[in-house]
């Protein structure tokens, strides 16, 4: 379980980064539920959490792809990717989130940190 | 509607057989491409993909499970529309009757005359252009890049990753003064100095000098550059000659209205090689982005199937821009402004926002490196209401084709 922050300090249709190995994004929803998905857009090299929250979806900053942060999946092209998602825990007005044991989704070029992003065969 | 062609098999071609499907259509669907490629990506093609960080599968624009049930005719080139618009004649001399027809071919890099026959002189449109660019930025190399837009920037950037020593030359006094106005032009431009890249402005090109091989670029003032590539990124031009002799209205693009119709009854066209009417610019403007080429399809595919092109008008042009590391995103009409104020952070350090504005409206918003303000900024400029321009200086901008270099 990772500490995120106290729920107060995260306002309704506000989002946080969390520096984690890959970094986190947690978006606190206008209707007052919590979700946690991986920070970096699938398609490329952008922060979900600096996206357009609507409802339950988040649009990524740079080429508008909506995912659901329930599910994590593509709404709106060009991602072809799902983002995973994490567990959320909301504990004596805490934020927790619990780290899926799935393998990222992480867009070509973007590694997790300690590996060398590889370009692979033309 | 029984038959609907798509021509131009990239963005705005895919995007619209998708907004076709997903708006009802379930009759034959043709896409007609004459590269030889599925379709891919073309950003990439100046960054990731040439720095060699990204392969030609990540660039695909389809995912791996997309359906479309399309009939795509690759490598083949459409040579003609009838006057009526409903046949597509092609390179191998098949005729594709359609009752539907979209236009999506694009746009070709521009050259300058005389340069193309030397090798080591390259232009950067296609993934075969990238490819054969890439496979001579070897480090330690000098490449020249002719034209400080944003594909010959993106370049220089990736190629000083790269290793070699760059040179960007620009006719014009402020690099991206088109696009951004100059000031925020110079400010811009200013990314390559900060990596030691040289920027040579106010200058033109006299020729490329060689004799088989390109050695250097001769400016008008006579300087020598050495160079062992040379890059020509001096803008693109749509690709509608194909459809001179038809009905359609050509000029800088095919001519449409803001719902993407044409002169010609069931003929839409979207993307880089269509001028909608643009009600914020009061005239016809190619948007040359790749956000356009997503969004716009949608509409003018609900536009060929139900006739009608009347809707809201369409979100201001946005694009993004990345060299050394260092995101741009801008959205709006520069050209429109008569003030340009820096809102948040600063230039100095590569990370603000910049608001310009036409009297107390804002028109237009720039941003490096700040992705969260500018999505809200970007969202309350298409929120606003859309007002004409009034005074003539606007009007007077667009006499000069408004097109934003790349
Ligand atoms: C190197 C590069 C980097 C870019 N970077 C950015 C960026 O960072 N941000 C941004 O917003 N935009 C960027 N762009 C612009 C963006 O890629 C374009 O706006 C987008 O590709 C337009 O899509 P399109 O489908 O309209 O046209 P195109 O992508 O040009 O595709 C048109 C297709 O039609 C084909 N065609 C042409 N004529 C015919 C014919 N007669 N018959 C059959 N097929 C035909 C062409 O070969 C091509 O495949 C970049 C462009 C390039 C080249
Ligand atoms: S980086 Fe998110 S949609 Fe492209």
């Amino acid at each position: 379980m990772l500490p995120v922050c106290p729920l107060s300090s995260l306002a309704p249709g506000e989002a946080l980064r969390v520096e984690a190995d890959p970094p986190i994004a947690v978006f606190h929803t206008e209707d007052g539920e919590v979700f946690a998905v991986d920070d970096t857009c699938t398609h490329q090299d952008a922060s979900l959490a600096d996206g357009w929250l609507e409802g339950c979806e988040i649009e990524c900053p740079l080429h508008a792809s909506r995912f659901d942060l329930r599910t994590g999946q593509v709404d709106a092209p060009p991602a072809k990717k799902p983002v995973r998602t994490h567990r959320v825990l909301v504990e004596d007005g805490h934020i927790f989130v619990e780290l899926s044991a799935d393998e990222p989704n992480l867009p070509p070029g973007v590694s997790v940190a300690g590996q060398a992003a590889t370009g692979g065969p033309l | 509607m029984r038959t609907v062609a798509v021509v131009g098999a990239s963005l705005a071609g895919l995007s619209s057989a998708r907004a076709l499907r997903s708006q009802g259509f379930d009759g034959r669907l043709v896409v007609i491409g004459d590269e030889a490629h599925r379709p891919y990506d073309r950003p990439p093609l100046s960054k990731e993909f040439l720095a060699g960080k990204v392969s030609l599968p990540d660039i695909a624009l389809e995912a791996d499970d997309e359906e479309l049930e399309a009939e795509w005719l690759l490598g083949v080139r459409a040579e003609r529309l009838d006057q009526q618009g409903q046949q597509v004649v092609l390179g191998d001399g098949r005729r594709i009757r359609a009752d539907g027809v979209v236009l999506a071919t694009g746009a070709s890099a521009r050259s300058l005359p005389g340069l193309s026959a030397l090798s080591g002189v390259h232009v950067l449109r296609t993934l075969d252009d990238a490819l054969a660019l890439r496979a001579e930025l070897e480090s330690g190399r000098r490449l020249v890049v002719i034209g400080a837009g944003f594909i010959g920037a993106e370049v220089a950037s990736t190629a000083h990753q790269l290793g070699l020593d760059v040179t960007v030359v620009e006719a014009m006094p402020t690099p991206l003064a088109g696009p951004l106005g100059t000031e925020m032009g110079a400010v811009v431009g200013g990314l390559h100095a900060d990596h030691g890249v040289r920027l040579l402005c106010g200058t033109g090109v006299r020729r490329v000098v060689g004799a088989e091989r390109a050695q250097g670029v001769e400016l008008l003032d006579g300087t020598l550059l050495q160079a062992d590539v040379v890059l020509v990124g001096v803008g693109a031009q749509p690709n509608v000659d194909w459809l001179r002799g038809s009905a359609l209205e050509l000029a800088d693009g095919v001519q449409c209205d803001s719902g993407g119709r044409t002169a010609v009854p069931h003929v839409v066209a979207v993307g880089d090689c269509a001028a909608w009417y643009d009600g914020r610019l009061g005239g016809h403007h190619r948007v040359e982005h790749w956000t356009g080429a997503l969004d716009r399809p949608k509409r003018a595919v609900a536009t060929l199937l139900s006739g009608d092109s009347s809707g809201p008008e369409p979100a201001p042009a946005y694009f993004w821009s990345d060299q050394y590391d260092v995101r741009i995103q801008f959205a709006g009409n520069a050209q429109l402004a008569d003030s340009v104020r820096i809102e948040d952070g600063d230039p100095d350090e590569r990370s603000f926002l910049a608001v310009y504005r036409r009297d107390d409206d804002a028109v237009a918003v720039l941003a490096m490196n700040q992705p969260r303000l500018f999505t809200r900024w970007r969202r309350s400029l298409a929120a606003a209401p859309v007002t004409a321009p009034v005074t003539t200086s606007a009007t007077a901008s667009l006499t000069a084709p408004v097109t934003a270099t790349r």
